[in-house]
């Protein structure tokens, strides 16, 4: 294993297992992600013909909302006691452990919403042969809500009220991939394409702006 | 050009220039308002309300180009770390803000007699306000942070990160319409526009440019002077701690 995936993954496994621990995060954006849902039908009215034509835009949007709700803890905690310096001071590059940093916050805050998103289609009338492409537009598409979320919340580390900056800063960036993602969940395939797209090159680009910030924000 | 990077320079050309562009800007943009206003012909679909054309049309123009403007300032300031790179950046935010504001104002004016509503999805309305959102962004991240420095390189990123994600924006915007709505909208087709509407909108086009350029230096010529009052204060204050 050369230097960079070992520091991938043990980088991976500290976030993990600090979630894990800790407990908290992904579950409460779940929890907001079920409270926002059911909220809709009652603004809208429970009529089931309008529910399922509404269903996927909610769901996408509800997605975008909930992966933002934890962002500011991104980084937050690892600026607080000091171990953001010590990433800072290793001799490999800091985007490397930021797409470490995010990978582990796509799978303990994203991956629970893509797998309670097919619940909430039923509760919200979803055409059958819509779950499958839903579950597979959030699954290409979340990578992009995190790793543009990372860019917010590394640019508002350490600033009070960080959080409602860092919604203004990245909601408009998302704009994209809630277009891309929603449609691709509606079965027009070449939306798939150009949703790969914009996670494939926010995995390059996004780790590269965060480390910028972070280290504009530590220096 | 790079003598104007002093400071000091910058302050004394910058004085001499500003009163002969605000001028020729308050001069032109009395022309066009008048050549848009009364002298250009209604067009036989529009009627009078495209009029209105020539205050849009150069807002939203200049809309973006004031944030690519922008982002070219935050990429020298990041790479050269000049001041008054930074400076230019953060004072052309608020004036792209405006032009924005004012293309989607008048954008909506337009849209209620000819579409019938105030608002429309259109993919153009459509990124325009979510540029407007871009910039709000830019600035609040310059409020949010004390230290200028500091502030000046995470607005440069912010910036930046703006730029290149703009023309997927735009793109997607455009995909988004053209899925979920046939273009039924009335557009500015057919053959090139005339000329007895080309010139009101070719001065107009001009004014607003120097209108840019003169509120641009005036409000980069008052960050200098607050800068320069700030660290006036630091020195102050600490002579009498010491």
């Amino acid at each position: 294993m050369n230097s960079w995936t070992q520091m991938i993954v043990t980088q991976l496994r500290r976030d993990l297992k600090l979630a894990a621990r800790l407990g908290g995060g992904g579950l409460l954006a779940v929890a907001f992600f079920v409270v926002l849902v059911t909220l809709v039908p009652f603004g809208v009215g429970p009529e089931p013909a309008l529910l399922s034509k509404l269903s996927i835009g909610i769901i996408w949007v509800g997605v975008v909302l909930s992966t933002l709700l934890s962002l500011d803890r991104l980084f937050q905690a690892d600026y607080e006691d000091g171990s953001l310096d010590l990433m800072f001071l290793s001799p490999l590059s800091l985007g490397v452990l930021v797409l470490a940093k995010c990978a582990a916050y796509w799978i303990t805050t994203a991956l629970p919403l893509v797998l309670v998103a097919p619940l909430l289609g039923v509760l919200l009338n979803l055409p059958a042969e819509n779950y499958g492409l839903l579950v597979l537009s959030l699954l290409v598409g979340t990578p992009a809500l995190s790793l543009v979320g990372a860019v917010g919340a590394a640019l508002t580390v350490g600033l009070r009220r960080g959080s409602l900056l860092l919604s203004l800063l990245v909601l408009p960036l998302c704009v994209p991939t809630l277009i891309f993602g929603a449609a691709a969940a509606e079965g027009h395939m070449s939306n798939f394409y150009l949703l790969g797209a914009v996670s494939l090159v926010l995995v390059v680009v996004g780790p590269i702006a965060s480390a910028a910030a972070l280290k504009l924000n530590l220096g | 050009m790079f003598d104007l990077a002093n400071p000091k320079k910058f302050m004394d050309f910058s004085a001499r220039l500003l009163p002969w562009i605000s001028g020729a800007a308050v001069i032109l943009l009395a022309i066009g308002l008048y050549l848009a206003l009364f002298v250009a012909p209604p067009d036989y679909q529009q009627g009078e309300s495209v009029r209105i054309m020539y205050v849009h049309v150069p807002a939203a123009t200049l809309s973006m180009g004031v944030y690519a403007f922008m982002a070219l300032a935050s990429a020298l300031a990041l790479i050269m770390k000049h001041p008054l790179a930074d400076m230019a950046a953060k004072a052309a935010a608020p004036i792209g803000a405006g032009f924005t504001f004012l293309a989607l104002v008048t954008g909506s004016l337009w849209g209620k007699p000819m579409w019938g509503a105030w608002w429309a999805w259109d993919a153009r309305l459509t990124s325009e306000l979510v540029l407007l959102f871009l910039y709000f962004g830019y600035m609040a991240i310059w409020q949010a942070m004390e230290d200028p420095i500091k502030a000046a390189r995470a607005a440069a990123v912010v910036a930046l990160v703006g730029v290149v994600n703009l023309p997927v924006i735009k793109f997607s915007v455009n995909w988004w319409n053209t899925l979920h709505q046939p273009a039924s909208l009335l557009r500015f087709e057919g053959p090139a526009i005339h000329p007895s509407m080309l010139w009101p909108l070719l001065v107009m086009f001009a004014a607003y440019g120097l209108f840019f350029a003169a509120v641009l230096i005036l409000r980069m010529r008052m960050e200098i002077l607050l800068r320069r009052a700030r660290s006036l204060q630091l020195s102050q204050a600490r002579a009498r701690a010491s």
